[in-house]
């Protein structure tokens, strides 16, 4: 596709919990090109956060254990000292999650935080970084960006706010762009702007995505690439077509097939998933969706985690992989 | 102006539509409107102005439907459930249930009328009070409205509650934090129906699930709907949820009903710009569907309900917004299909002139 920019190879994250240790992410590996978008999609508790959350370090050290590697141009982001990360973090990576509240210093207006992020990681006068702040928010969509620099975080509306932090995220040009959710508690039209801005900002400056989130509808209109998660594990990836025109792994059947359809007047039953996912503390033996799984039938399900394997034939320049033991899978 | 002319097509969307006679109208408003005072934070409190949360909704719910009221956040949708109930006082207008004037309740009457409406929240994790059993949660509604007498009977209406809802009645001791998202909504909707309603109002009830939970959540609604009669306002922000559930979707903006009408029409052939520009921005999960997908953008932010716009209050943001917008604010008329109403000027210029205050439909 394009050139690499992040590697993440083997990651696996444990973190240690009241129940006992939690295995959340068990070997993920991944690569994101410049200009790329991959889609981590997955329910909660799949470890589709605490992956990227390992990757920058952001998880408390007394609490998790990471492995693995994540080479963000070729240096690994896991080995770093922290001050080497922060420099790399801030500037190289963007990131934004899901409730902007919580991502927004409330007793700050919102013109000093964004100032404050453009001049950690620049050598820029206040003047300028405010200047450059206005832009920054024009660019997303905010109306009377100028205004909105000496507002407080409370006195915008949720797409406003959750814009703000994407401007944030942006306000370096970062190499790397991970958004957790980020339009998940947004409006369909908020949502679909937000969408599109950031689409526009990765064809300008040629930026990385890996974006989270449940929502296959997002994934469909924005992923290069997708991999699901499941269990901590990636249980499919290939490109978006192959993941969703043609899922190969039981779990992204049955998660597609559970989406009401607004195209579809066909209003019958749904297709559901039968029980609950694994908890991260009691992960099942044997393939980690095998409990939950309508397919099953293989001897090994119960006691083999199967590997990501190529399946049928993709289109695209990369594989279409899934970890199942079933062959081809049942119809759907 | 209203939502009546419905005929015998209303329920021409829904998949097998129940044996009701259609015109029967079991929850009604009227120009209803539930206005919150602005005050101003200094000690004397002053009015300063008024947010129009629901303003002068007209809306008809029939006799064993679902009805699917979508919108975006801050339209009013959900204190329109809670005023169709009373759980929030309206300021103007009529509800009516069953054909009773709810508006006009004194405490008690109101009460009683309770027990045939039952809500489901959104979050059942802050619905369910977490130091309560299930079977306590599940039985206060008996208790309150006095419909099982012995303890007993109450266990036995319990276990029966938590089978019709797809709980082993062995659960009925647990506390909600053993259980999951959708095992904890489950329990909510057991609760919803202790009283035996004919009318649930369902706000947001599977927004928090993960998705192979939505799916189990809907499937259940639907069963029990079509086991029990009941009458379903099913609030989502979810299109495509609505959709699916739903036999008719009414769309809101600002505080009123802009579209209302049967699910296949509204959902697939919207008449009212706002509903259009909303439908296209629902992502489904085709990629070949989404790249070929025209998006309408909406110009700007939702005008504050504290300030709507004159006339029709969807112009400020209408790609089509012409003289009579600002002048004349639209009524609901009827437009394309059979039963689907929609307030707008592109269908002809119908509705009350702007300028007076406090205009109120009805």
């Amino acid at each position: 596709m394009s050139a690499t920019l992040l590697e993440v190879a083997d990651l696996r994250v444990r973190l240690r919990t009241p129940r006992g240790p939690a295995e959340v992410v068990n070997g993920l590996s991944y690569t994101v090109g410049r200009g790329e978008t991959v889609a981590v999609v997955g329910e909660s508790g799949s470890g589709k956060s605490v992956s990227v959350l390992a990757l920058l370090g952001l998880l408390p050290a007394r609490l998790a254990t990471v492995t693995g590697s994540a080479r963000l141009d070729g240096e690994d982001l896991l080995t770093m000292s922290p001050e080497r990360l922060r420099q790399v973090r801030g500037p190289g990576v963007g990131m934004v999650f899901q409730d902007p509240m919580t991502s927004l210093n409330p007793v700050l207006t919102i013109g000093r935080q964004l100032v404050e992020g453009i001049r950690a990681h620049g050598e820029v006068s206040k003047a300028a970084a405010r200047e450059r702040a206005a832009g920054l928010l024009a660019e997303v969509g905010l109306p009377d960006p100028r205004r909105a620099l000496d507002r407080y975080p409370h006195e915008l509306s949720g797409g406003m706010r959750q814009r703000v932090v994407i401007a944030i995220a942006l306000a370096n040009n970062p190499s790397l762009l991970i958004a957790d959710e980020a339009t998940t508690a947004l409006d369909v039209t908020v949502q679909a702007q937000i969408l599109d801005l950031v689409a526009g900002l990765q064809s300008e400056h040629g930026t990385g995505v890996i974006w989270i989130t449940h929502d296959l509808g997002v994934v469909a209109g924005i992923a290069d690439r997708v991999l699901v998660m499941y269990g901590g594990r990636c249980v499919e990836d290939g490109t978006v077509d192959d993941v969703l025109e043609r899922p190969a792994h039981p779990y992204t059947r049955g998660l597609l097939g559970a989406l009401p359809d607004l195209a579809s007047s066909d209003d019958g039953e749904l297709a559901t998933v039968p029980g609950v996912p694994p908890a991260p503390t009691d992960l099942p033996p044997g393939c980690v969706f095998w409990p939950r799984c309508p397919v099953r039938s293989d001897p090994r399900c119960a006691t083999e985690q199967p590997p990501l394997a190529v399946v049928g034939a993709s289109d695209g320049a990369l594989p279409h992989r899934a970890a199942t033991w079933c062959e081809e899978g049942s119809p759907r | 102006m209203t939502d009546l002319p419905q005929g015998p097509t209303a329920h021409a969307a829904g998949a097998p539509a129940p044996e009701v006679p259609t015109s029967d109208v079991l929850v009604s408003a009227r120009g209803l409107e539930v206005h919150f005072p602005i005050r101003s934070g200094g000690a004397l409190r002053r009015t300063t102005g008024v947010l129009r949360a629901v303003d002068g909704v007209d809306l008809d719910i029939h006799r064993g439907e679902t009805l699917g009221l979508v919108g975006e956040s801050g339209c009013g949708k959900s204190t329109l459930g809670n005023a169709l109930l009373r759980l929030v006082e309206p300021t103007g207008g009529t509800v009516t249930f069953d054909g009773t004037d709810v508006t006009a309740l004194d405490r008690r009457a109101m009460r009683a009328l309770r027990r045939r409406a039952g809500m489901v929240f959104q979050d059942p994790f802050a619905s369910l009070d977490p130091r309560r059993t299930v079977r306590q949660t599940v039985s206060e509604p008996l208790e309150v409205h006095g419909l099982r007498s012995g303890r007993q009977e109450r266990a036995e209406r319990v276990a029966e509650l938590l089978e019709l809802v797809g709980l082993d009645p062995a659960v009925a001791e647990r506390y909600p934090h053993e259980f999951s998202g959708g095992q904890r909504q489950r329990v909510g909707i057991a609760r919803a129906l202790a009283g035996e309603p004919d009318f649930l109002v369902c706000d947001e009830a599977i927004a928090s699930l993960d998705v192979s939970v939505q799916a189990q959540v809907l499937n259940l609604l639907r069963r029990l709907q079509r086991r029990l009669g009941l009458t379903l306002l099913f609030i989502s922000h979810d299109l495509s949820a609505v959709r699916h559930v739903s036999d008719r979707i009414a769309v809101m903006y600002l505080g009123r009903v802009v579209e209302v009408g049967p699910a296949a029409a509204v959902g697939s052939a919207p008449e009212m710009p706002y509903t259009q520009a909303l439908l296209s921005a629902v992502p489904v999960p085709h990629p070949s569907l989404e790249r070929a997908r025209q998006r309408i953008v909406l110009r700007g932010d939702v005008p504050s309900p504290a300030a709507v716009p004159s006339g029709c209050r969807f112009r400020t943001r209408c790609p089509y917004a012409f003289e009579p917008c600002p002048d004349v604010d639209p009524a609901l008329q009827p437009v394309g299909a059979p039963g689907q109403l929609a307030a707008c000027h592109l269908h002809g210029v119908v509705g009350r002139p702007a300028g007076r205050e406090d205009a109120a439909a009805g």
